[in-house]
C-alpha cells in the first residue's frame, strides 16, 4: 500500500508538471488496450466511441474540451468568445483563427481551406456522415485568408461550438480526401485507415478491428513531444480482461472503460501495478417509465402508442412511490463502487445545468407504500400484490444484458416486492435492445415494457439538443418507425415552451435556470425518466504511466501528448 | 436377441427377459452404478430440494444495510454454501439451478439425438435420401448460429410465451433452439457407421432372406450403432447444459432472475480469485453430471452388447 | 470414384447457392441494424443517413444479387488484377464492410493467419493427444489409466472455454507470470527469440482449446475402437498367432479410424470458424472474432462473407470425409 502512495504521489507530480525536460520518443512504446476494437480511423464514417477516441491520437478538431468541461485551443489560435470578438454580438457567426506554422505530419502546411473542406467532407450529399448533427444550422464555412475562418449560422446560435470542437469533428487533409467526397467516402480505405494529421502520433499500421500501430509525429507542433516514441493500441476482449492486463499481469500501461463490480476493483488494485482513474461526466443510468400501455393485448402498431396510457405509471405518485421505494446509493455499493454516485438527475453536469435535486436518494419504502396507499392501490385479496378495479399492480422490467444491470434489476425488484409491486425481468441482447431495428419487439425505443433501464448522456457540456429529446413530437411510433429520443412517451406542453425558450436564450444564467427547470419537470420530480447513477468513466492505468488526466468531455485519450513513462 | 453376424455361443438355460439380461450385465458395470446412484442423488436433490430448503433462491434483504452484510458470505449454518453478491442463498440457487440445467441437458439432448439418428440411419440406409439429407446437415452446419437464435426467439418467443407462459414457453424455445443446432455431428457419424453397417453380412444376409427396410433398420442397424450415439448423447448432454449459460449470457435464454448451472457459472467468474467456491460449485454439478451420464452410457453400451453380454 | 467426387462437386453449387440465400435471408431478418453500436447522443436523422449511404436500406433481393456479383465477380476480378496486373474490375465496388467501410477481404486476409496459428495448431494438439489416449483406454478397458481419461476427458468436456480461459490467465498470467494474457498479433517470428515469444503466447489459447478437442476426439476413438476389439476377425487374427500390436494397431486401429476421421474431418472447418470464446477471452482477434462482432454490429457484408466461405470448406471437407471413408473402408462403395 505504501508503494502505491508513493507511486500515486510520483505521478501526480509528473501530471501537474508536464515533464519538460522529456525528449520526443525518448520513453520508448506505450500500450493501450481498448475492450472495443477501433474498426476505423476516420470519426465522420463511425461515431463509435472507439473510433473517435483511436483517431483523436492521430487528427486534431480546432479546440477541445479539458477534464473540467472547459475549451481550450487546439489547432486554434484561441477560443473565440464575444468578448474577444471571435463571436457575432448577434451570434450567429464565429471567426476562428489557426495557430501560425502548423503542419500536417506529411509536413504541408495547414491552412483554412482543410477546414472549409472538413464541413464539405461532412455534409456532401449520400457521404451518410455520422457526426452530421455537428454542422447543422450552418449556412457558410468562409476563408477569407489561410489562416482564418468564419462559420455563419443560418440562425443566432447561442452555442457555437460544435463544429470542429471535440474529437468527433476533427479537421481533415484536403489534399488527402479531396477525392473521397459523398458517395465516395467509403471507398477511401486507405485515406480512412490512415488519416493525415496533426495529432501526436501518426499511423503506422493498422488492423482494423485488431490492433493500431502509430509512431511519433516528427511535425508535432511541441517538438519536445510525445515522449513516446511508438504506442500500440490494441482491441478486443471484455472490460475485465483489460483491466487485468494491466492491473494485475502488467503487460498494457492503459485500459479504456473497465467498468467493473467493486469487489473485483479492490482486488486488482490490491495487486500493486496499477490503478483506477475516474472521472464524472453526464452519463447517467435511469428508469424510464412507460406512460403509455404496453399491454400485448393491444394490436400491433397501438401498443406503447400515445393512443393508450398506462394504467398507473402516468399517475406521478405511483412513479414517486417507486423512486422511494429504491435505495440507489446501495445500487452504487453493489454495482458500480468508485465509479458511480446516486443521482436524481439525468442532467447531473456540468455545475450550470445540473440541478440541486437530491430528494430521492434517501430510500423511504414506508412513505412509497403510504404514497400508493394513497393512490388508491391496495392488496385487496391479500396475495401481497396490490390491486385496483381489479387490475393488479405488475411491472415488466427489461434491460440490456449486462452483468451489473442484471444485479440492479434483482434488488430494485426486491425492493418494488416489497411494497407490494409484482415484478418480471427481462433482459435483451445489447446489439437487439440498442439496434433500432423497427422490426424487432425488443429495442429500447418500443418499450414493450413498463419500465425500461439504460444509460444515456449528451455530447459535450450543452445539454439543450439532450433536453428537446423529450418534446412531444419526439415520442417513437410506428408513424415515425420508431425513430425518436422521447422514450418514457413524456408529453407536457409546458415542457415544450421551455424548449423553445431555452433555444432563444443565451445568457449562461438564464439557461442554467431553464435547464434545471426542465429537469425536475421530467426526472427528479417528475420522474417519468427516473436517474439513478451517475455514471463515471473509469479506466485503468499502470503505476509506470505518468500524465494520465481522464476527460469525460473529449476523447478519453485527450492529453496522449503528456504521457509519460515514469522509471 | 441373437443377429446373424454374432456367433455368441446359444446358452442352453431356460430362456431368460432379454431385459434382464441387461440389467444382469449393467450390473456388473461398477462405473455405471455409481454413476447412476450420483446421478439420481442429483435429481432427488433437485426435485426434493426445494422441500427440504425451504429458501427462496431469489429472496434478497429489502433493507439495504442488512442486505449489504450478507452478501458474498462464507460457508454457514444459515448458508451451507455461503450466498452471491446480492446476498442470495447460493444453495438455493443451486437446486433451482439444477432443476432448469438437468433438464434443458436431458430433453436437448434427446430431441438432438433422436433428430440426428433418424437423418443418419435414413441417409445412410437409403440411398436416395442420402444427397438431399447429406446437404440439409450441411445446410445447418453452415449457418450462423446467433442470428438463427436471434431469429427464433424474435419469432416464437412472445408467441410461445401468450400460448404457454413466460417459463414454459422459453424453456420449449431454448431446448427447441439447442436441439436444432446440434443434431448435425451425431447424424454424420451415424450415416457414416450405417454406410458400413449396411454391406456387412448379417445385414446382406437379412436382406436376402426379404426382411423389410423398417425391421432390418430397427433390429439390425439401430442396435449396432448404439456406441457412437451414446458418446454423442453424453457430450450433448454437456453441450447443452453450456449452450444454455452461453444463451443467457446473451439475454436470449431465460430471464435474468431464473438461475440455471451455466449462468451461476458465468456470474461467478469474477470472483475467481476472492471467492472460488462461486464457481465451485456449479462446475463441479456440471461435471457430476456429465460424468454420471457417460458412466451410465459406458455401461448401458455393454450391456446391450449382445457379444458382451454373452461373456 | 472419380465420377462420384466430379458429380458431388456439381451437386455442391446449387447447395451452396442455397446455403448463401438461406443465410443472407436469416441474417436479414435477425433484429439489430449497423447502428446498434451507435452512441445515443446521434440524432436519429443522422442514423438514417449512415443507413442509407451504406446501401442498407436498400430491398433485400437487390442487396443478394449485389453480393452475389461482388462475390463471384468482383472480388475473384480483384484478386487476378492483384496479381497478373490486369484490369478486369475497373472502379466496380467491392464488398463493404459496415463496421469498417473497407473491403471485408482485407479484414479476412488479416485475421487467417492468427486462426490458423493458434486454432489449427490447437486442432493438431488435440488429434495427436486424444488418438493414443482413446487406443489405449479402449484396449485396456477399466484399467486405471481408463479411468483417469475418462475423468479428465469429461471434466474438459462439461467445463465450458470461457472458464478454463480466464483460470489460466489468472493462474498462469496473473498469478505466475509465466504466459501473456494478450496475444500480440504483431509478433513477426524472424529469429529463435521471437520464435520462443510467439510460442509462449499460443500455450494458453492452445491449452484451453486442445484440451476441449483432445476430449471430443478421444471420447470416439475409444468408442470405436471397443467396438471393434469385440470383432470376430480380431479373435481369428489374434488365434493366427499375431502379434498383439499388429492386432490393434493394424488390424483394429484401421477399422476403428473409420468414424472418427469422420470427426475429425468434419472438425476442420470449425478451425477457419474460429474459436469465438477463446480467441476473445486472449485477444487473438481471428475469424471467429470478426465473425461475432459483425453479428453484433449487423455486419451484413461481413456476416455473409464469413459464413459463406465456411460453408465452402465444410461442403468440401464433408466430401473429403466421405472419400476417405472409401479408401478406409473398401466396402464402401460409391456408385
Amino acid at each position: 500500500m505504501k508503494l502505491r502512495t508513493i507511486l500515486m504521489g510520483a505521478a501526480a507530480v509528473i501530471a501537474t508538471a508536464p515533464a519538460a525536460m522529456a525528449e520526443r520518443g525518448s520513453d520508448g512504446n506505450v500500450n493501450v488496450i481498448y475492450w472495443q476494437a477501433p474498426s476505423i480511423l476516420n470519426p465522420y464514417l463511425s461515431s463509435g466511441t472507439k473510433d473517435i477516441e483511436s483517431s483523436s491520437l492521430v487528427i486534431e478538431p480546432l479546440a477541445g474540451f479539458d477534464e473540467k468541461g472547459d475549451l481550450f485551443p487546439r489547432l486554434a489560435e484561441d477560443i473565440p468568445t464575444v468578448e474577444n470578438g471571435g463571436v457575432s454580438k448577434d451570434m450567429t457567426s464565429i471567426t476562428w483563427k489557426l495557430k501560425k506554422d502548423l503542419k500536417w505530419s506529411d509536413g504541408t502546411p495547414v491552412t483554412s481551406a482543410d477546414v472549409a473542406f472538413t464541413y464539405q467532407y461532412c455534409t456532401a450529399p449520400d457521404g451518410g456522415c455520422a457526426q452530421g448533427a455537428h454542422f447543422d444550422g450552418i449556412k457558410s464555412v468562409e476563408t477569407p485568408d489561410p489562416q482564418t475562418i468564419v462559420v455563419t449560422f443560418t440562425a443566432p446560435k447561442p452555442n457555437p461550438y460544435l463544429a470542429f470542437v471535440g474529437g468527433q469533428s476533427p479537421i481533415l487533409q484536403k489534399a488527402q480526401f479531396a477525392d473521397c467526397l459523398g458517395a465516395a467516402a467509403p471507398t477511401c480505405t486507405e485515406q480512412n485507415f490512415h488519416p493525415i494529421g496533426t495529432g501526436p502520433f501518426v499511423v503506422k499500421d493498422f488492423k482494423t478491428g485488431d490492433v493500431l500501430q502509430l509512431e511519433a509525429n516528427p511535425n508535432y507542433r511541441d517538438p519536445a513531444k510525445p515522449a513516446f516514441a511508438t504506442m500500440t493500441l490494441k482491441g478486443g476482449g471484455d472490460a475485465e480482461s483489460a483491466a487485468r492486463a494491466v492491473m494485475e499481469t502488467g503487460e498494457f500501461d492503459y485500459a479504456w472503460n473497465t467498468q467493473i463490480n467493486p469487489d473485483l476493483q479492490a482486488q486488482m488494485t490490491a495487486a500493486g501495478k496499477g490503478h483506477f482513474v475516474n472521472a464524472f461526466g453526464t452519463l447517467v443510468e435511469r428508469i424510464e417509465m412507460n406512460q403509455t400501455d404496453p399491454s400485448p393485448d393491444l394490436a400491433e402498431g397501438e401498443r406503447s402508442t400515445v393512443k393508450h396510457p398506462h394504467p398507473f405509471l402516468t399517475d406521478p405518485n405511483v412513479r414517486l412511490a417507486l423512486s422511494k421505494a429504491i435505495d440507489r446509493q446501495a445500487l452504487v455499493d453493489v454495482g458500480y463502487g468508485e465509479a458511480g454516485r446516486p443521482t436524481c438527475s439525468i442532467v447531473p453536469a456540468p455545475a450550470a445545468y445540473a440541478s440541486t435535486n437530491t430528494d430521492c436518494i434517501k430510500q423511504d419504502l414506508d412513505g412509497a407504500k403510504k404514497l400508493l396507499d394513497e393512490a388508491g392501490w391496495k392488496d385487496t385479496d391479500g396475495d401481497g400484490i396490490r390491486d385496483k378495479d381489479g387490475k393488479k399492480m405488475h411491472i415488466l422490467f427489461q434491460t440490456s444484458t449486462n452483468p451489473v444491470r442484471q444485479d440492479v434489476q434483482a434488488l430494485v425488484k426486491g425492493w418494488w416486492n416489497e411494497v407490494g409491486v409484482e415484478v418480471e425481468l427481462k433482459n435483451i441482447d445489447a446489439s437487439v435492445y440498442f439496434g433500432g431495428d423497427a422490426g424487432s419487439p425488443d429495442t429500447f425505443e418500443k418499450f414493450y415494457a413498463d419500465v425500461e433501464m439504460y444509460a444515456n448522456n449528451f455530447d459535450g457540456t450543452n445539454p439543450e439538443a439532450y433536453l428537446a429529446g423529450y418534446l412531444c413530437s419526439k415520442i417513437p411510433g410506428p408513424d415515425n418507425q420508431w425513430q425518436g429520443e422521447n422514450i418514457p412517451r413524456y408529453c407536457d406542453p409546458e415542457y415544450d415552451k421551455l424548449v423553445a425558450e431555452l433555444a432563444k436564450t443565451s445568457d449562461m444564467t438564464q439557461r442554467g435556470d431553464l435547464a434545471k427547470k426542465m429537469n425536475d419537470m421530467v426526472s427528479a420530480v417528475g420522474m417519468d425518466s427516473m436517474a439513478l447513477i451517475d455514471r463515471g468513466r473509469l479506466s485503468a492505468a499502470s503505476n509506470t504511466l505518468g500524465g494520465v488526466v481522464v476527460n469525460t468531455w473529449d476523447s478519453e485519450l485527450w492529453n496522449v501528448q503528456d504521457w509519460t513513462r515514469i522509471k | 436377441m441373437l443377429d446373424a453376424g454374432s456367433s455368441a455361443p446359444l446358452t442352453l438355460a431356460p430362456p431368460r427377459s432379454q431385459w434382464r439380461d441387461v440389467w444382469d450385465q449393467f450390473r456388473t458395470h461398477k462405473g455405471a452404478l455409481i454413476g447412476m446412484a450420483v446421478f439420481f442423488a442429483l435429481v432427488a436433490l433437485v426435485v426434493l430440494g426445494p422441500h427440504l430448503w425451504r429458501y427462496d433462491p431469489n429472496f434478497i434483504e429489502p433493507d439495504a444495510m442488512k442486505m449489504i452484510k450478507s452478501r458474498n458470505q462464507p460457508a454457514s449454518l444459515a448458508h451451507p454454501i455461503g450466498t452471491d453478491q446480492l446476498g442470495r442463498d447460493m444453495l438455493a440457487r443451486m437446486i433451482a439451478g439444477g432443476k432448469v440445467s438437468i433438464s434443458v441437458g436431458f430433453v436437448a439432448m434427446t430431441i438432438s439425438i433422436c433428430f440426428g439418428t433418424f437423418v443418419g440411419v435414413m441417409a445412410g440406409f437409403f440411398r436416395r435420401l442420402d444427397g438431399p439429407l447429406m446437404r440439409l446437415t450441411d445446410l445447418f452446419l453452415a449457418l450462423p448460429l446467433l442470428p438463427l437464435l436471434l431469429v427464433m426467439v424474435m419469432l416464437f418467443r412472445d408467441a410461445l410465451a401468450g400460448v404457454m407462459g413466460p417459463s414454459l414457453g422459453t424453456f420449449l424455445l431454448i431446448v427447441t433452439a439447442i436441439g436444432v443446432t446440434s443434431w448435425m455431428q451425431s447424424a454424420r457419424i451415424v450415416r457414416g457407421e450405417v454406410l458400413a453397417l449396411k454391406e456387412r453380412e448379417f445385414v446382406l444376409a437379412a436382406r436376402s432372406i426379404g426382411t423389410p427396410s423398417r425391421r432390418l433398420i430397427l433390429r439390425h442397424v439401430l442396435p449396432n450403432v448404439v456406441s457412437p450415439v451414446m458418446v454423442a448423447a453424453t457430450l450433448n448432454i454437456a453441450d447443452a447444459i453450456i449452450t444454455e449459460s452461453a444463451l443467457s449470457f446473451l439475454g436470449l435464454g431465460f430471464p435474468p432472475d431464473f438461475p440455471t448451472w451455466g449462468r451461476l457459472l458465468f456470474d461467478g467468474l469474477p470472483y475467481l480469485q476472492q471467492y472460488p467456491e462461486r464457481v465451485f460449485w456449479p462446475g463441479l454439478a456440471i461435471s457430476l453430471t456429465v460424468l454420471s451420464v457417460n458412466y451410465i452410457g459406458d455401461g448401458l453400451r455393454d450391456a446391450l452388447d449382445p457379444r458382451i453380454r454373452g461373456r | 470414384m472419380l465420377t462420384y467426387i466430379f458429380r458431388r462437386l456439381l451437386i455442391a453449387v446449387p447447395t451452396l447457392l442455397l446455403i448463401s440465400l438461406v443465410i443472407f435471408l436469416l441474417v436479414d431478418l435477425a433484429p439489430g441494424s449497423p447502428m446498434s453500436e451507435i452512441p445515443l447522443t446521434v440524432p436519429p436523422e443522422v442514423k438514417k443517413k449512415m443507413i442509407e449511404a451504406m446501401g442498407a436500406d436498400q430491398p433485400v433481393f437487390v442487396r443478394y444479387l449485389l453480393w452475389l456479383r461482388q462475390f463471384f465477380w468482383v472480388e475473384p476480378a480483384y484478386w487476378l488484377d492483384g496479381h497478373f496486373g490486369t484490369h478486369l474490375a475497373g472502379d466496380a465496388q467491392r464488398i463493404l464492410s459496415y463496421q469498417t467501410r473497407s473491403p471485408v477481404f482485407i479484414t479476412i486476409g488479416q485475421r487467417i493467419p492468427q486462426t490458423m496459428t493458434v486454432i489449427g495448431s490447437a486442432y493438431l494438439v488435440g488429434v495427436l493427444i486424444a488418438l493414443p489416449i482413446g487406443i489405449y483406454s479402449a484396449y485396456r478397458q477399466y484399467s486405471w489409466f481408463d479411468q483417469a481419461g475418462t475423468f479428465f476427458a469429461m471434466i474438459g468436456f462439461s467445463v465450458p472455454t470461457f472458464f478454463t480461459g480466464v483460470l489460466l490467465i489468472v493462474v498462469f498470467a496473473a498469478k505466475l507470470q509465466w504466459f501473456p494474457s494478450v496475444y500480440d498479433t504483431t509478433l513477426k517470428v524472424t529469429d529463435w527469440a521471437s520464435f520462443l515469444k510467439q510460442v509462449r503466447q499460443m500455450v494458453l489459447p492452445v491449452t484451453v482449446l486442445a484440451m476441449f478437442n483432445a476430449a471430443t476426439i478421444s471420447r470416439y476413438m475409444r468408442s470405436s475402437m471397443l467396438d471393434n476389439l469385440g470383432q470376430d476377425y480380431v479373435r481369428t487374427a489374434r488365434a493366427k498367432g499375431m502379434g498383439e500390436g499388429t492386432v490393434v494397431l493394424k488390424h483394429v486401429l484401421r477399422n476403428s479410424l473409420i468414424p472418427v476421421v469422420t470427426v475429425i474431418a468434419l472438425g476442420i472447418p470449425s478451425i477457419f470458424g474460429g474459436a469465438i470464446i477463446t480467441e476473445q477471452v486472449f485477444k487473438v482477434n481471428g475469424l471467429g472474432a470478426a465473425l461475432i462482432g459483425a453479428i453484433h454490429a449487423n455486419d451484413l457484408p461481413m456476416v455473409q462473407t464469413l459464413t459463406f466461405i465456411f460453408a465452402v470448406l465444410i461442403v468440401l471437407f464433408n466430401l473429403i470425409a466421405d472419400v476417405l471413408y472409401g479408401i478406409l473402408d473398401p466396402r464402401i462403395r460409391y456408385a
